[in-house]
């Protein structure tokens, strides 16, 4: 039997509760309401920057139906969006990864299905390239306006430390345990890791099970099959995760770093550590804040090296293969033909475009490769954009494919596996509870 | 005494003075009982905070009872309150006491040991954690090696800070408590004392400390049941980290509603938050005995 109360008076209710008042992101629940569009998105250089010049672009050239905008933390902005869209105070444009996230809101009828008005506006949509249109379609449907860049996840290097140190950059995943005790040797950390935040841990699992095992494997799991976390070739990655991590591949103290404050790649560009697996997002992170470090040609990147006998493909990427914009169904129909407006004419303009190229970003236009090759970061986007586009296959991200339960245990799971308080088979039997169908 | 007359007053209580608790109860009832009725409700519901409402019996309860995490986060939340308890109490007694001294620089002092209390407990977190940041925190940058441990990385190092700043935010609240009762302790006790020939340490003992009995009651109970709700500075400071070391049943609650999409478990640990909450204060009270209202100046 099911029941339905009012969404809203229920949230209302559980908003209130005494003790977890003090836990509700305080603060004011943002322009809901209102005459204009709102637009929620993250806060961090260079990107919000280049995110915010969009707009402010298309205000200007649109005073009559301005967008204002509000910037978040990654972290943080995961449980807001969601808490927000609960309470009907959802932005008209929100912003997110698609996938599994996206999946919920649809489900709860939170947004709009743009898949006709992407029939109606082929241009807006020829212009894009077709891989990012997976994690905005659901059941067939798409949800969401893909937009900004794609982002492979990359691995980086140190080369000043690697010189120091007299050794090459890693062809296996031998050469990487091989690497581990000549860095620490050094006193140089062999990677960097945000472990607190817990996503930054599970990149190394995402390419340690296509490694050895090939996209199937994680597949298999998303898809619910019985007891596919206790696969063999994923029992042979979460071991050869915890021979790294007991083999002292991270820096100390790892889970207490936290992604959001750039701390991670701070380590990296300042020599302590000699590599660090991250997103591409990284590379215009370390450009703003690491000084000479990047303009002197001292940061060195490369897909993830092949594990020896692994069946994984050495060109799959792992990642974001875009981001995406929704549109929120609560927002008035003005609101939404102001975002629909924005979709066609402000997102991925040509000077956002020329932003997120100038930042080491690679847009998910086609045809850019001129572009790419005439920009000051020439060498990393055009690396980008041929990993992104000759990968056999570009997975997605974990915890933004898997609906945010099964990703919030797997996220935990993931760091009691990195704590060492768990083994592989307790790994893969919590995490089997989960997703088994 | 007033010089109203006993007949004025009583009228006040029967005219005006039964509405002057209206606001609170609005309040209360609006803030408190009403969502707390909700909650109570969803414990037995299941709901990703999204969709619709489904009414799923007893499933939420014994998803949590039959979890391990939940043992888990009640074991860590006692320990917060135990140690937080045992470190805030002796040093906010002390604190207080000296506080209560009229001397001059003891004011200079009180003002800079009350500082804590201005500051939000996410901003006190946050430069905590930059402070004490192994590669770019204090240690480093003043090259002292003690300081440059992996203080949020170790389990039990993890969970000593969080017992050390949480004490260091709340002793100077706890500390103005213990001055105000130590300031209503007449001064004839100690002189009395004095004639006896009891020194400092003697007075301390057999009269500070036993006429502040019910301000260690209320400072313990605002102690104890503050200390299941602390979770701002322990989501900033840890996370709950590292692994799950430091999460109390506060930040398991938070995790499972908005995290997971759990609302039902979640509601069903805020019932058990409440339900202890409530055991612990009752139960504080009665160690404070029935005659909480007599008087305690037996010398005055």
């Amino acid at each position: 039997m099911a029941t339905q109360f009012s969404r809203r008076t229920a949230l209302g209710l559980a908003a209130g509760v005494p003790l977890s008042l003090a836990f509700s992101a305080c603060g004011t629940s943002g322009p809901g309401g209102g005459d204009g569009a709102s637009y929620w998105f993250l806060s961090g250089p260079p990107q919000e920057g280049i995110r915010q010049g969009a707009v402010d672009r298309f205000n200007n050239a649109n005073p009559d139906s301005k967008i204002t905008t509000t910037t978040f933390q990654n972290d943080p902005y995961k449980t807001k969006i969601k808490t927000a869209l609960g309470a009907g105070q959802a932005p008209t444009v929100i912003w997110g990864w698609g996938g599994g996230g996206l999946r919920t809101w649809v489900e709860a009828g939170q947004v709009d299905d743009l898949t006709s008005w992407f029939e109606q506006n082929p241009k807006v949509k020829d212009r894009l390239i077709d891989s990012s249109f997976g994690p905005a379609t659901i059941d067939g449907k798409i949800y969401a306006m893909p937009c900004e860049t794609v982002e492979p996840i990359v691995l980086y290097f140190n080369k000043r430390v690697f010189d120091d140190v007299k050794v090459d950059p890693p062809e296996s995943w031998d050469d990487i345990m091989a690497l581990v005790p000549k860095f620490n040797a050094k006193g140089i950390a062999p990677f960097s890791l945000g472990g607190q935040s817990r996503w930054t841990n599970m990149m190394w699992l995402e390419f340690l099970f296509d490694r050895i095992g090939g996209p199937e494997v994680f597949q298999a799991a998303f898809d619910g099959e019985k007891d596919a976390w206790s696969h063999p070739d994923a029992i042979d990655a979460l071991t050869k995760m915890q021979e790294l991590i007991r083999a002292k591949g991270f820096i100390e103290g790892f889970s207490s770093i936290t992604a959001d404050s750039n701390a991670d790649q701070a380590l990296l560009y300042t020599g302590r550590a000699a590599m660090m697996l991250h997103g591409s997002w990284s590379y215009g992170i370390q450009k703003e804040q690491g000084g000479d470090f990047v303009p002197s040609d001292s940061l060195g990147y490369m897909n993830f090296p092949p594990v020896d006998g692994g069946k994984g493909d050495r060109s799959n990427a792992v990642g974001n293969p875009g981001q995406y914009l929704a549109i929120s169904a609560k927002a008035s129909a003005e609101q939404k033909e102001v975002a629909k407006k924005f979709f066609t004419s402000g997102v991925l303009d040509e000077q956002e475009v020329k932003a997120w190229i100038d930042s080491g970003g690679v847009p998910i236009l086609k045809g850019t490769q001129s572009e790419l090759e005439a920009s000051q970061n020439a060498d990393f986007v055009s690396f980008v954009y041929d990993l992104a586009n000759n990968a056999k296959v570009f997975a997605q991200s974990w915890d933004q494919a898997l609906n945010p339960t099964a990703a919030s245990a797997l996220l935990d799971n993931i760091v009691k596996l990195f704590q060492l308080s768990i083994s592989p088979k307790e790994f893969a039997d919590n995490l089997n509870a989960v997703t088994n169908k | 005494m007033s010089p109203a007359s006993p007949h004025d007053s009583r009228r006040d209580r029967h005219g005006i003075l039964p509405w002057l608790v209206v606001p609170a109860m609005v309040f209360f009832v609006g803030f408190a009982v009403i969502p707390l009725v909700g909650v109570f409700a969803l414990s037995f519901t299941t709901w990703d905070g999204l969709g619709e409402i489904q009414l799923s019996g007893l499933d939420s309860w014994q998803a949590v009872l039959a979890n391990s995490e939940l043992t888990h986060a009640v074991w860590i939340t006692f320990l917060v309150m135990v140690a937080s308890w045992a470190v805030q109490t002796p040093l906010s007694i002390l604190i207080g006491t000296f506080l209560a001294g009229n001397q001059r620089y003891r004011a200079a002092l009180a003002v800079l040991y009350f500082i804590p209390l201005l500051l939000s407990s996410a901003a006190i977190a946050i430069t905590y954690k930059a402070l004490l940041d192994p590669n770019f925190g204090l240690g480093d940058g003043l090259g002292i090696e003690f300081l440059a441990q992996d203080w949020l990385g170790r389990p039990t190092l993890a969970f000593s800070l969080v017992v050390f700043v949480v004490s260091w935010q709340f002793i100077p609240f706890h500390s103005l408590i213990y001055q105000g009762a130590v300031r209503q302790i007449p001064r004839s006790l100690y002189e009395a004392a004095q004639i006896d020939g009891a020194g400092r340490v003697r007075q301390f003992f057999s009269i500070t400390l036993p006429q502040l009995k019910y301000t260690i009651i209320t400072s313990s109970t605002l102690m104890v049941v503050g200390s299941l709700t602390f979770f701002d500075l322990i989501f900033v400071l840890t996370a709950g980290g590292p692994g799950d070391a430091t999460r109390v049943l506060a930040l398991d609650m938070y995790r499972r509603g908005f995290e997971a999409d759990l609302m039902g478990p979640a509601s069903a640990i805020a019932v058990i938050l409440v339900l202890v909450g409530l055991v612990l204060a009752l139960l504080l009270r009665r160690l404070g005995g029935r005659d909480a209202s007599k008087s305690q100046f037996e010398g005055a």
